[in-house]
């Protein structure tokens, strides 16, 4: 990855504001620009997406051909192996879209603001991929689709905090006000975070409990347990090169105007 | 190998439908947000290059 660092080519070097700090910090904070960024983004993103391919025909083989039925929820459980994953993906992409809004706000950053939008829709689209797939294990386990359980409420809230991220920053047409706005609200609704995560501690919810945690030894076998984690990592990979390929869009949205842009337009034929 | 025939691995126990509906879905809609967002980046590639031709003529 070394190669990304050094700088020198026009695109960066345009990018650079005359007040950007000196000294040790510049060399990092020179992908803090939107047009230094949009280069690695795409390299990252190409790198990380058929690495997340790999891994998730691993993690299928192993989920489908290799792990045992479950002696209490037969074969309905192998749901498992996409469910926990995408609701694992919907709450670690909040935290990491409220982590870049916090940024943003704090270093008034245009990046870390777009990184932000750009991991909403994402976020959502996990968040919504947890509900589907929990929905499908909750018919044959517990015979009902949907129950108004915290586990479960508490993720709807979720999509709807980032359905409501999105809307908003739509809603407003100044690209820097719409990013604030955004990123208040990213803020706010992290305290829905710990109310998901802890949801089948603190109450009473149909919903099982933690099959994994941290701070004890997992309740599954081995290969339901290694199923699951390739399959996470595969999901991790593959949101991390979407949430990149969107905020190349974002940038080339936002700096239309920009001659490096301009250039690109021209060279792609597009 | 857990299952004798490749009838048996489709059905997953009687339960085929709820696990293929959950990976299926899941596939389709990872799928379609690679889709939407390349012809995304098309769109803005050919914004920018309009507007460039705008300010040039």
């Amino acid at each position: 990855m070394s190669g990304y660092l050094t700088p020198g080519t026009g695109a960066i070097a345009g990018a650079m504001s005359s007040a950007s700090p000196q000294g040790r910090g510049r060399r990092w904070l020179q992908f803090a620009s939107p047009a230094a960024f949009y280069g690695p983004a795409g390299t990252l993103a190409a790198l990380l997406l058929p690495l997340s391919l790999v891994l998730a025909l691993v993690g299928l083989y192993i989920g489908f051909l290799v792990a045992p039925t479950d002696a209490q929820q037969g074969d309905a459980y192998r749901i498992i192996f996409v469910h926990v994953p995408a609701a694992w993906l919907s709450m670690v992409i909040y935290a990491a879209m409220a982590f870049w809004s916090a940024v943003g706000l704090v270093a008034n950053t245009r990046l870390s603001a777009m990184m932000a939008g750009a991991l909403a829709p994402s976020g959502a689209l996990f968040t919504f991929l947890a509900l589907w797939t929990g929905a499908l294990w909750g018919k044959p386990t517990w015979g009902a689709w949907w129950v108004w359980d915290a586990r479960l409420t508490s993720e709807l809230l979720l999509l709807f905090l980032y359905l409501g991220f999105i809307a908003l920053q739509a809603a407003i047409d100044d690209p820097r006000r719409a990013d604030r706005a955004g990123a208040v609200l990213a803020l706010v609704g992290t305290v829905n975070l710990p109310i998901i995560y802890f949801s089948v501690k603190w109450w009473n919810t149909l919903h099982q409990g933690a099959s994994v945690s941290v701070s004890s030894a997992p309740t599954i076998a081995t290969p339901m347990l290694l199923g699951m984690l390739v399959m996470a990592l595969a999901m991790w990979f593959y949101a991390a090169a979407a949430a990149l390929l969107r905020l190349r869009c974002i940038i080339l949205e936002r700096e239309g105007q920009a001659a490096w842009v301009a250039g690109l337009a021209q060279g792609e034929g597009a | 190998m857990i299952w004798l025939s490749f009838e048996e691995f489709l059905a997953i126990g009687g339960y085929g439908g709820y696990v293929w509906g959950s990976v299926l879905v899941t596939g389709a809609a990872l799928a379609l947000e690679l889709v939407l967002l390349a012809r995304r980046r098309r769109a803005a590639l050919l914004a920018a290059a309009h507007a460039s031709r705008r300010r040039q003529a």
